[in-house]
């Protein structure tokens, strides 16, 4: 599949316009971002995968933009023909945002993860628990807004 | 390009977990609260000494035998095998033929059980911390620890982290400090020798210095 093709397709089943990482630099297909609305983003999901074939579920990420909401951004990558997706999402800060658990089974601890750390709740995920951090851990670290010298007992 | 269709199979359900484990710990740490009386045998050799020590000429015998069990202790430290970080393989080095601390009587055991020495050697989260105090505790009288690098003195470069113990003190007791990040095997080795002048000055009585509190 050629890169226009990719392109296009993108363009006519979402309406937006898939960027490079780097503007300064020609269009690389394996560095492709593409910003879509929270309520298409399981739909694109399973677009990239079925009809771009992006069967690898890279990872999944979320960045802390304080008050105009959170970011979630996965990575999609379709190893055969070398199709790299950056897909990003932009949620307000209480918000919750659907699971990519159904397209993708791999998806599971990276959300579990991403709740972890920056406190998303991903609707429709079957195990919505703390990965990394103790179960009675307060708070989740990675936002901007949690203290993270506030000293707890016993050993912090 | 071809893809095939996902096979359309029902999600599988992960069942919870049952942290049998740690409940364990907890009635663990429930029967270590209830026995408040302590250990009984060592109460009485403690009596006995004293008395020897009243006895004309009986210090003498008290101090004589109390040096060669120090010797004995000092002589043969055996650090339990504990690596946490990568302080651990500085640790390995040491314990290794070039630096070979069996010369000192060091034996790495890998349980707590025989061990008398705990070498920290690394960062201490506060999720492993539970972890660290249960090794510690499971380990027999009299012994020591000792703590290897920044991280386990202070935190180190993670101490503005959210997750490290800001010095492995608020945890257990500590005897030696070794500073460095990580430290070289010969600065190990020096804190080693510091604390069999510790362990030679040992003596059965008197309390053994508490955790720090935790600060703030």
């Amino acid at each position: 599949m050629h890169l226009d093709e990719t392109l296009t397709r993108i363009r006519e089943r979402f309406g937006v316009e898939p960027t490079g990482e780097d503007p300064k630099r020609p269009l690389d297909p394996r560095h492709l971002v593409v910003t879509v609305p929270v309520d298409r983003w399981v739909e694109f999901a399973g677009f990239a995968k079925e009809a771009l074939g992006c069967r690898y579920f890279c990872h999944l990420t979320a960045v802390d933009w304080k008050a105009e909401g959170l970011d979630v951004v996965a990575r999609l990558e379709n190893l055969r023909d070398g199709l790299g997706l950056t897909v990003k999402t932009r949620i307000p800060r209480e918000a919750a945002c659907p699971s990519l658990t159904g397209p993708y089974r791999g998806a599971d601890w990276m959300e579990r993860e991403c709740y972890d750390l920056f406190g998303i709740r991903f609707d429709g995920h079957p195990d919505l628990r703390r990965l990394l951090l103790p179960e009675d851990w307060e708070g989740h670290p990675l936002r901007k807004d949690y203290a993270v010298d506030t000293s707890h007992a016993p050993y912090r | 390009m071809d893809v095939r269709p996902p096979v359309a199979s029902p999600t599988p359900k992960v069942p919870v977990p049952e942290w049998e484990e740690f409940k364990d710990l907890q009635d663990w740490v429930k029967y270590r609260q209830e026995r408040i009386d302590g250990d009984r045998v060592s109460e009485t050799f403690a009596s006995l000494a004293d008395r020897l020590e009243q006895f004309p000429g009986g210090w003498l015998m008290v101090t004589s035998t109390d040096k060669l069990f120090n010797w004995a202790r000092k002589s043969s430290i055996w650090p339990v095998t504990f690596g946490l970080a990568c302080c651990a393989i500085e640790m390995m080095a040491t314990f290794a033929s070039r630096f070979d601390v069996e010369r000192f009587g060091m034996v790495p055991w890998a349980s707590p059980r025989h061990a008398d020495l705990m070498i920290v050697s690394g960062t201490v989260t506060i999720k492993m911390a539970p972890m660290l105090k249960r090794i510690y505790e499971q380990m027999p009288d009299p012994k020591w620890c000792l703590s290897m690098g920044s991280c386990a003195n202070s935190g180190g470069p993670f101490r503005h982290g959210y997750h490290v113990v800001k010095g492995v003190d608020r945890v257990v007791p500590v005897d030696v400090y070794v500073p460095g990040c990580p430290p070289t095997p010969e600065s190990l080795m020096f804190g080693i020798l510091k604390l069999q002048e510790k362990v030679a000055e040992f003596q059965k009585r008197g309390k053994r210095a508490a955790p720090a509190p935790p600060a703030g």
